[in-house]
């Protein structure tokens, strides 16, 4: 049977792994190999990492990175931010990486997304959204607005419908990464995530807002999730994947527990 | 030296670091002589069957491919180069493939909304029989998949183990004597992944 993903997001700026509440507020955490090794080890199924500083100071994608992680871990990865071209996404796919992922730079030019699909294939090319919950709103028949750039500018585009186009233009998997549940550990926002995931047929990735082993029972088991990115929880140590996943299986919930 | 075939069909850095982590020399490499030359041979792959067809056509490599299974050195196909060893894609609207097993690769017709194709994740993986290179390797492990088609052998005695998705019991893992081919990736695949690269390295290609 499929199991659910458990995904260790790594915010990494200037090679340092970093977390924060709503991009704000970042306290350093440690080497983002060292650590990828330590998940990987621990029984993560998949690991993203986002240069969080990359967008905002629009400097290039540190490669160098990629490719020791590459090296140093046998299972699959993401990578997200500051990619701006074909050309990046083609350097960090070809140091290691499973995939990319684009979120600001595919508001503003979402040809990249079919770009990218026909270069390299639909599953190497996830889009990942910020949405911000919104009052009624004409323009927002989902109740959610896309935002970009670590949620600093709105886009005025509906987050279910940008979902939607996304995938049509070859988006290979969504990352819905809310605004209003970031690094609150409050749980993961439940409803936009379920109304993606059964819109879209490509998996749906929930993010922002895990706190407890519940919640991400939660949102495999309500929002229909196929994956779950976790970080605060395990980074302060709180946790351990391995607790986690034993929480996932006493519920029910599809998980691979041999690593 | 293990050539690593690469026909323009994705990206093989992933299984090169994985034999680099097995300290094994490995060649990435296009070229028929460097294949007839390799002690064994990976066969990777990502993207799609036809244009896979036209470069291995054009990169003038298709009877390398077939004499390196032929003479009976260890082969090892992973993902769309397994499934480019079949006879016959659905994928772009059919494509004439290898045709060194016989059967099919169909598409995942999923039912259940909950079912999204592409297939992305970690499976288990049921052996339906043994072979070398799940050596030290439980039944059922899970691996690394990423596919919208699937292996489907006309003969079942090809089936070394299966996987169940969208409805689906598929071939995950196939063999025909020398010639060994997974449809999920090994080099993503963790430890287990790697104990199986490892058999392969030491496979003398029979079983």
């Amino acid at each position: 049977m499929l199991t659910k993903r458990i995904i260790p997001c790594l915010d990494v700026r200037n090679k340092v792994v970093t977390k924060g509440v709503k991009f704000q507020n970042n306290i350093d955490l440690g080497d983002p190999v060292e650590m990828a090794v330590a998940y990987s080890d621990g029984g993560c199924d998949e690991l993203v990492f986002y240069d969080i500083t990359a967008s905002a100071e629009r400097r290039p994608i540190d490669i160098e990175m990629v490719r020791e992680v590459a090296r140093a871990v046998r299972i699959p990865f993401a990578v997200g931010g500051g990619i701006e071209t074909i050309e990046d996404m083609r350097r960090v796919l070809l140091a290691g990486a499973e995939k990319v992922s684009v979120n600001s730079l595919a508001v503003r030019n979402p040809q990249i997304i079919a770009d990218g699909a026909k270069a390299f294939g639909n599953q190497c090319i996830v889009l990942g959204m910020d949405p911000v919950k919104v009052d009624d709103d004409p323009r927002f028949p989902s109740g959610y607005e896309i935002t970009t750039r670590g949620f600093r500018e709105r886009t005025g585009m509906d987050a279910l419908e940008w979902a939607k186009r996304a995938v049509d233009l070859g988006a290979g998997e969504i990352v819905v990464n809310s605004v209003d549940a970031d690094g609150t550990r409050n749980g993961y926002e439940l409803t936009l995530t379920h109304m993606i995931a059964i819109s879209v047929g490509v998996p749906v990735v929930a993010s922002g807002g895990a706190g407890t082993p519940q919640h991400l029972i939660d949102v495999f088991q309500q929002a229909e999730a196929d994956a779950a990115i976790i970080a605060s929880m395990i980074h302060t140590g709180e946790y351990t994947i391995a607790a986690i996943k034993n929480d996932l299986v006493k519920a029910g919930v599809p998980t691979r527990m041999t690593w | 030296m293990i050539a690593i075939v690469d026909y323009r069909a994705g990206n093989l850095t992933s299984v090169r670091l994985a034999l680099e982590a097995l300290g094994v020399e490995a060649r990435v490499t296009g070229s028929a002589a460097l294949i007839a030359e390799a002690d064994r041979v990976i066969f990777p792959g990502v993207g799609a069957a036809s244009e896979a067809m036209r470069n291995i056509r054009e990169l003038n490599i298709e009877s390398a491919l077939r004499s390196a299974i032929t003479s009976g050195k260890p082969f090892l196909g992973i993902c769309l180069g397994t499934q480019i060893i079949f006879e016959f894609s659905e994928e772009d609207g059919g494509t004439p493939c290898l045709g060194i097993i016989p059967g099919r690769v169909p598409r995942f017709q999923p039912t259940d909304w909950r079912d999204k194709v592409p297939q992305i994740g970690w499976n288990n993986v049921a052996l339906r029989r043994q072979h070398p290179l799940f050596d030290g390797i439980k039944d059922n492990s899970e691996f690394y998949f990423v596919h919208s088609y699937y292996p489907a052998p006309s003969d079942a005695t090809y089936i070394v183990g299966e996987t169940e998705y969208a409805g689906t019991r598929f071939a995950a893992a196939v063999g025909k004597g020398n010639l060994f081919a997974t449809q999920f990736h090994p080099e993503r695949s963790g430890r287990v992944g790697l104990k199986l690269l490892e058999n392969f390295t030491r496979w003398d290609g029979t079983c």
